[in-house]
């Protein structure tokens, strides 16, 4: 599966500068699995040391927020977008 | 694919008074003042770091008291320059702290009870306070206009601040919110966008408009501009205890909407222990939700450090943050200080405003009914003291939320002549 993954300022250090980046792989944990290969030191930023989603991480899989659906293993269906978010905003 | 400059934090050459660097409230990790909010190592979020080191307890005391009446006799707090009071902003704060003792008598409260009523702010919520702090970070950082998410009463703050700066503004709300907070944004003459979703659908829009060209330049006051905003919180802890005589509250009762409000309180009360303005001695911190949004005071009950965002559907509106941002660090605080947080019904909410009308002639918005109806409902579980000095927020103002209570109305319709007045029971 093909998704595009929309990536956060504080992160675009690891995808020299870009702002979307594609990925392969049919769950978001994939997916992240996937980003690590092309462009090391991101998975670290998002999961913790248990490889879970960090606390401060808001993930969508087009509109859905994960966390509402199957966290990591939340199906990516082909040509989807992926946003990830720092989730402390707001108020 | 396009290829952005990553923005990076300017240096920390701006002058934002005490305000010494950015650091991440999870890991420590520190960068200079900037227009950032996220951690970048951890995503946690940045606070304002502060050097108040050359403060002198009671010289500090007395220029707070010779202050202008307003949030800005706490510059020397705040990440503000000095001179903060004399630049064109809506001065706000400096509210009322009501001794609400009819209010006391109704709830078996006898250790003195207040009700800091902050709808005596300029647009009418709290919110003023923040967005004065956002604004002054603006102006440093060089933005020409300000943003925001909000669930209503920002989004007034935001426009009348803009407005008296001479900033552009922008704001974004669920496009079904009370046609009351509508107006009352809308009328500064800024731009109001209501966005088809929730207040987390317009928060997702805002922090991906952040990282966007299209969002280049702007400050919103509560993403890239919300270490600075956060703070402004902190004033309903300084004003509550100068207005007790310098003294700590024993119980405060904070609703919670992304809970920033609740921990820069807390920040705000633990500031000035250690500045000495006031004695060093217990506090509790108690949370206030609609059970329609409750996702931290079922943390909290369930015992957890996780909150599970949840789909709000409350009357209480302004506190419609389902995926609430601070809400582990107000699971924290009130762990900490031996508080609670609990949450009440619509109806409960309804019936808190009318009790806060008829005994204190104080008309609160639905998110001052969520604090008065879970204080009510907190004394009556024996979990808040009524022996104790317990303040209530009232965070904004009934004409706002009007829908909320639009059953009430005429007590009779007579004609005209004594005898009708009469007739209806009136005499």
């Amino acid at each position: 599966m093909s998704v595009t993954v929309r990536i956060p300022t504080i992160l675009r250090t690891y995808t020299g500068g870009r702002a979307e980046v594609p990925a392969e792989g049919g769950t978001l944990g994939e997916v992240i699995a996937d980003l690590e290969k092309n462009h090391t030191g991101i998975a670290a930023r998002v999961l913790d040391d248990q490889g879970k989603l960090r606390r401060f991480v808001n993930v969508y899989v087009n509109d859905d927020d994960v966390r509402f659906e199957q966290g990591l293993d939340t199906a990516t269906p082909d040509g989807a977008g992926v946003s990830i978010i720092p989730a402390v905003a707001g108020g | 694919m396009a290829v952005q400059t990553v923005a990076t934090p300017s240096d920390s050459t701006v002058d934002l008074g005490p305000a010494a660097a950015l650091s991440c409230r999870e890991c420590g990790h520190r960068v200079p003042l900037g227009p950032v909010f996220a951690c970048e190592e951890c995503f946690g979020p940045l606070e304002i770091a502060y050097d108040f080191s050359a403060y002198d307890t009671e010289e500090l005391r007395r220029r707070i008291e010779a202050g202008p009446a307003s949030i800005w006799r706490y510059a020397p707090l705040l990440p503000v320059p000095a001179d903060v009071a004399e630049k064109p902003n809506l001065n706000p704060g400096w509210t009322k702290l009501v001794k609400a003792d009819n209010l006391a008598r109704e709830l078996g409260v006898t250790g003195g009870l207040y009700v800091k009523d902050d709808s005596g702010n300029p647009t009418h919520s709290f919110k003023d306070r923040v967005v004065a702090q956002a604004l002054e970070a603006a102006r440093a950082f060089g933005f020409t206009t300000l943003s925001c998410s909000s669930t209503g009463n920002l989004a007034g703050a935001v426009g009348a601040a803009a407005a008296r700066a001479g900033f552009r503004s922008c704001v974004f709300i669920p496009h079904d919110l009370e046609q009351g907070k509508v107006v009352m944004a809308a009328v500064y003459g800024g731009e109001l966008v209501g966005i088809e979703g929730n207040y987390d659908d317009v928060n997702r829009f805002c922090s991906e408009l952040i990282g966007d060209p299209a969002g280049e330049g702007w400050g919103f006051v509560n993403v890239n501009l919300r270490p600075y905003y956060a703070e402004g919180s902190k004033t309903l802890a300084y004003e509550i205890c100068e207005q007790l005589g310098w003294r700590l509250p024993d119980q405060i009762v904070i609703p919670i909407a992304s809970g920033s409000q609740l921990t820069k309180i807390d920040k705000g009360l633990q500031e000035l222990i250690k500045l000495g303005l006031v004695e060093d001695r217990p506090y509790k911190i108690f949370g206030a939700q609609a059970e329609g949004c409750s996702p931290v005071s079922t943390a909290f009950k369930a015992g957890h450090d996780v909150v599970r965002p949840q789909k709000p559907d409350t009357i209480a509106k302004s506190l419609a943050i389902g995926n609430p941002a601070d809400g582990p660090y107000v699971l924290d605080v009130a762990r900490r200080t031996g508080g609670a947080v609990e949450d009440v019904t619509d109806p409960e909410i309804v019936d808190a405003i009318r009790l806060l009308a008829r005994t204190e002639g104080i008309f609160a918005e639905t998110a001052g009914g969520v604090t008065v109806g879970v204080t009510r409902k907190l004394l009556q579980a024996g979990v808040l003291d009524p022996a104790k000095t317990t303040v209530v927020l009232n965070t904004g103002d009934g004409l706002k939320t009007l829908d909320a209570v639009a059953g009430t109305g005429l007590s009779a319709t007579i004609r005209p002549t004594l005898d009708s007045f009469r007739e209806a029971g009136l005499a």
